[in-house]
């Protein structure tokens, strides 16, 4: 029954979607950066897109701060899915997209330790602290806080929980969230601070634990998208479908609030 | 498997063949037989791609071509072409990064013909050109061809220099060895695992390929 409810719920919020914003006449494709914590969401995005609209999605996944400064050099992508508002709202400042900036997510942080680690999973953080004490916690995996939102988050939530200076030289760095999730599932860091809809994937469910981040620990991690190609009408359809509760829930359901 | 990366990455190897090794042979002959003040600085600005770490030539070629730059308005104005997150991009890229990989052994092989044999080639009365296809492009052939090899293996492998400048782009920029780095980063091991197979493979049939055609042209030229 509850299934059923939620297949029809989706139905009626794509029919209605349709009847606001109308199908375009074309089947288009669009062209679009997505922040690596998107991958697994995206491929179910991107089909009930499709189905909606007749567009084609063509992604590429990165971090948002490489995203940020290929799209300065004249990077084709038409739109650009960030992990943050700050980057799509810079490129709006610089010109480089007109805006405005749209609120699709809301990512969570989650301390992720393989199971073979020594160092506990737990929401607090106690552990990770009693570990860098004792030794049992030699690296410690985050993103690049300087380019990846993730890493921004993580480097505040261990300033929060009032270890970042003891943790700092145990810090490995991922290049983008997806390689700080690699290095602590598997088990090369003995914790991670990372994002939740990575945690979850099927791949790593089976030989790791997580444990959820008060989000009161670190701003917010809201993800802002923005078009990047005005030219291609299908860039504005692609915004208009994340708004959709249909998309909403397929987020919710990989991981993001 | 990522086919689409796969037939991108040979795509960009043979065309990058295709525009190196007429210009290899000339300049490598050229540069083997001559002799002129700055020689040694024109064959270390033919090192250069070799020893700089391929972040730095992909950043440079970036700001040299992208949008902001100069270059890259007055491409995109004046001619209409953009060199970057494409396949011209990656094809300039990759021939300036495969520089000494063809020029390097071509040089070497036009070096190592005896100069008494160009010179008898002359004396037979044979003009520049049939010398060149008679005497020294046979005797030059295994360097000709272990640089054809290097540079198609290196087109395939490289990484940093296409991810800056490419961008990673399905079907269009993400080549077999972006590919591979892809699936790692979705815990794709399995297509992670066949793809690196794949390219194991190509460079050691390269490799072993090269290796046994040389050592044949060899047996058979004494």
């Amino acid at each position: 029954m509850g299934t059923l409810f939620k297949r029809v719920g989706v139905h009626i919020a794509l029919m209605s979607w349709l009847a606001l914003f109308g199908v375009s006449a074309f089947a288009g494709t669009v062209t679009l950066a997505a922040a690596s914590t998107l991958r697994y969401a995206m491929e179910d995005l991107s089909r009930s897109f499709g189905q909606a609209t007749g567009h084609k999605l063509k992604i590429a996944y990165g971090s948002s701060g490489n995203f940020y400064s290929q799209i300065k050099q004249g990077a084709p992508f038409d739109v650009f899915m960030a992990a943050d508002m700050d980057y799509p709202e810079r490129l709006v400042k610089d010109g480089q997209a007109l805006g405005p900036v749209l609120k699709y997510a809301e990512g969570r942080l989650v301390v992720l330790v393989s199971k073979q680690s020594r160092v506990l999973a737990d929401s607090t953080l106690l552990d990770v602290k009693a570990a860098l004490a004792d030794g049992r916690l030699k690296k410690f995996a985050i993103a690049n806080p300087a380019l990846a939102p993730y890493g921004m988050r993580a480097q505040e939530t261990l300033q929060h929980a009032g270890i970042w200076e003891s943790a700092r030289p145990r810090l490995v760095i991922g290049e983008n969230i997806s390689q700080a999730t690699q290095f602590a599932a598997s088990g090369a860091a003995d914790a991670g601070l990372v994002a939740l809809s990575l945690a979850i994937v099927p791949q790593l469910m089976s030989s790791t634990r997580y444990a959820l981040v008060d989000k009161a620990w670190h701003q917010p991690l809201w993800h802002g998208m923005v078009v990047i190609n005005q030219k291609n009408p299908a860039a504005a359809d692609l915004l208009a479908f994340m708004q959709t509760p249909a998309a909403k829930s397929i987020l919710k359901k990989y991981g993001y609030d | 498997m990522n086919w689409p990366a796969f037939s991108l990455s040979i795509q960009l190897a043979i065309c990058t063949l295709a525009v190196l090794l007429p210009l290899a042979v000339w300049l490598g002959r050229g540069l083997a037989r001559s002799r002129f003040r700055g020689k040694a600085a024109v064959e270390a600005i033919i090192l250069l791609p070799l020893v700089l770490p391929p972040t730095v030539l992909g950043y440079y070629l970036l700001v040299a071509l992208g949008a902001g730059s100069p270059m890259g308005q007055w491409l995109a104005d004046a001619v209409g072409v953009s060199l970057t997150f494409n396949f011209a991009g990656l094809l300039l890229a990759s021939v300036i990064f495969n520089i000494p990989f063809m020029f390097q052994p071509i040089q070497r092989a036009f070096e190592s013909i005896p100069a008494e044999l160009i010179e008898a080639a002359q004396v037979s009365g044979l003009s520049g050109w049939q010398a060149f296809k008679a005497v020294e492009l046979p005797l030059a052939w295994p360097g000709v061809l272990s640089a054809m090899v290097l540079t198609f293996v290196h087109t395939l492998g490289e990484f940093g220099v296409v991810l800056m400048i490419g961008g990673n782009i399905p079907g269009e920029t993400q080549t077999l060895a972006i590919a591979i780095y892809d699936s790692v980063q979705t815990f794709d091991m399995q297509s992670a695992n066949l793809m690196a197979l794949v390219l194991v493979f190509f460079a050691s049939f390269a490799v072993a390929a090269s290796l046994a055609l040389s050592a044949r042209y060899r047996s058979r030229s004494t």
